[in-house]
């Protein structure tokens, strides 16, 4: 496997995190990142995921993961007991937004959180024309389908941090193609934010 | 998976012999010392020149040292035949399994119904009291004389489990890795009234006689019975259903409460059955031990097991509403918290509690992955393809 491989946001993902850290991955699915930072970052991971499937998966790469629910798996930890709590593409499928992201601030001394965003122009754009709900590579999923129980921007989150006083550190930004920095709300498929409070 | 599960039908141990293992005395957990003591035990597999690649299989209730392979002139393999054998989930050409039949057993080990050399007759209730930690002495004992001085993992489900979680208490140096399978750190009401009614389904039998019954006749209807209770807990719904449905047996006699049903005439025979390998004594001491379990003593298992540096692997099944699967969250919640390295899977399983003898497929997925992975001492696999 190069490096050249890796998924465009688990490359920026890997990037905020410090080596040796230690990390809690909510909604790790086949284990993907928590491999590849066990094995660039020599980081101690975890992982927390809800399919059956995708924990076998885990299990073959040699990670320790946690067969269970984001919503109701966070209580058991104590306060700052990971060095990161991992969110990517996971929050917009927890029932309770509020609660996971106070326990994953509580559990974790930095969060990092990845969201599809809504407002990405092509989504905007089937809105406007097509009068349907959005198709895009960041969200993939008929109406019918989806996973996801919440839609939100880049805009959405930014606002909900200063809202409720959460810290953003940093903001990552990504179209099909790598970065953006311009009018990410309008033009980014995905936001990546190092949170803290 | 599905070349994997004919690989596992075609690998067969072949004929396997049961061995004895006799030592002076053990020091009870209650003070008492109590000897000669002699277990039955079957090892599987070659023991590395490091020893490094021992696994202790601990049995359920009912289970015996006879965990994989046949025995000669017999045509059914052992307990966990499906799990234990070349190329396996515990693959006897890597590792080399252990399995002994528990203290307090009726299958080669010393038991109620063993004489008592002092007397020369049956223990029967002068056997003493024994606990699962007592049981698990007494496989130390057995671990010592073999010169195992790390055990690469104890593996058990149900009752087994409770011993995993004993070993990890007691022992916690001298495995590398524990995999308590559908157990409990301790019994819930719900389980200890199972198993009171089996014990008083024995005790109800006339021929009980106090546990004095060994120059016959036997408590067989009583033990049956106890059995009956055990296989209906054992199941679920939805299995019992899949099984039986309402089907009613053919050849019903012109008699008044008959079998008339599948699932009876099932219980039936199982209890029958039963009773021909089983002492009804045993079956009293030993659901004593698991009731009385508590493998935190008292505390909270995470405090017993802080700084226990041991990986584990837990498992559950959905439909298993004897052990459900809270409970074993609940040793896997602890094991996190006291920082062993976990993995915890819930398999999607409608065999009930039974699961554990019959998911072969995704148990040796979890099994033969983490073993590996314990045995070469690796964070992750060295080339996994994303």
């Amino acid at each position: 496997m190069t490096f050249e491989k890796i998924h465009p946001d688990h490359k920026i993902i890997i990037s905020l995190i410090d080596s040796r850290a230690t990390v809690l991955d909510l909604g790790c699915g086949c284990g993907e990142l928590l491999y590849i930072l066990i094995k660039e970052k020599n980081i101690r991971g975890q992982g927390i995921e809800i399919d059956e499937q995708a924990i076998y998966k885990c299990v073959a790469k040699g990670l320790n993961v946690f067969h269970g629910n984001i919503d109701t798996g966070l209580a058991e930890y104590g306060d700052k007991s990971f060095d990161y709590v991992i969110l990517n593409q996971s929050l917009q499928q927890v029932e309770h937004v509020d609660k996971v992201l106070n326990d994953s601030l509580r559990v974790g001394k930095k969060v990092i959180v990845g969201i599809p965003n809504f407002a990405y122009y092509v989504s905007r754009l089937q809105v406007f024309f097509q009068g349907k709900v959005p198709v895009t590579p960041a969200l993939p999923y008929n109406w019918y389908e989806t996973p996801n129980l919440h839609f939100l921007s880049i805009a959405d989150f930014i606002n909900y941090c200063r809202l409720k006083a959460i810290k953003i550190e940093q903001s990552e930004y990504l179209k099909a193609k790598g970065g953006i920095k311009f009018l990410p709300n309008l033009l980014a498929q995905t936001g990546i934010f190092l949170i803290s409070k | 998976m599905a070349k994997e599960s004919a690989f596992i039908k075609n690998n067969s141990l072949g004929i396997v012999q049961t061995q004895y293992f006799t030592f002076d005395s053990l020091l009870l957990g209650s003070g008492e010392k109590f000897g000669p003591v002699t277990l039955a035990y079957e090892t599987y597999g070659e023991l590395d020149k490091n020893k490094s690649n021992a696994i202790l299989v601990a049995h359920a209730l009912s289970g015996d040292a006879h965990a994989a392979g046949i025995h000669e002139g017999e045509n059914n393999p052992g307990w966990w035949d499906v799990l234990i054998g070349p190329g396996k989930a515990f693959d006897t050409n890597k590792y080399f399994v252990i399995c002994a039949n528990v203290l307090g057993g009726c299958k080669g080990s010393t038991g109620p119904a063993t004489l008592n050399p002092r007397t020369g007759k049956p223990y029967a209730l002068n056997f003493p009291i024994i606990s699962i930690g007592d049981i698990v002495d007494a496989q130390k004992h057995l671990i010592d004389f073999l010169g195992i001085e790390k055990l690469l993992t104890v593996v058990g489900g149900s009752m087994g489990g409770m011993q995993v979680l004993s070993w990890l208490v007691k022992y916690p140096g001298r495995i590398r890795s524990a995999i308590p399978i559908a157990t409990a750190i301790k019994h819930s009401p719900q389980q200890i009234a199972f198993n009171e009614v089996g014990r008083q389904a024995i005790m109800a039998d006339a021929y009980w006689n106090s546990g004095n019954y060994y120059a016959g006749p036997f408590p067989d209807k009583g033990l049956a019975i106890a059995r009956m209770i055990g296989h209906i807990t054992y199941m679920s719904d939805l299995s019992m259903s899949e099984k039986f449905g309402r089907q009613k047996k053919e050849n019903i006699l012109p008699f008044k409460f008959n079998a008339d049903f599948e699932v009876e005439g099932y219980l039936r025979y199982r209890g029958d059955n039963f009773v021909k390998r089983f002492d009804a004594n045993s079956y009293l001491y030993i659901t004593k031990a698991m009731d009385n379990f508590d493998a935190a003593r008292g505390k909270t298992l995470q405090d017993v097991l802080k700084a226990v540096k041991v990986k584990a692997l837990v498992i559950a099944f959905k439909s298993d509403w004897l052990y459900p699967a809270y409970q074993s969250k609940e040793i896997a919640k602890a094991f996190k918290l006291s920082g062993i390295e976990a993995i915890y899977c819930e398999i999607a399983s409608t065999y009930g509690h039974d699961a554990f003898l019959l998911e072969v497929e995704e148990e040796t997925q979890l099994i033969a992955h983490f073993l590996k992975k314990v045995f070469y001492g690796y964070e992750v696999t060295g080339n996994y393809d994303i």
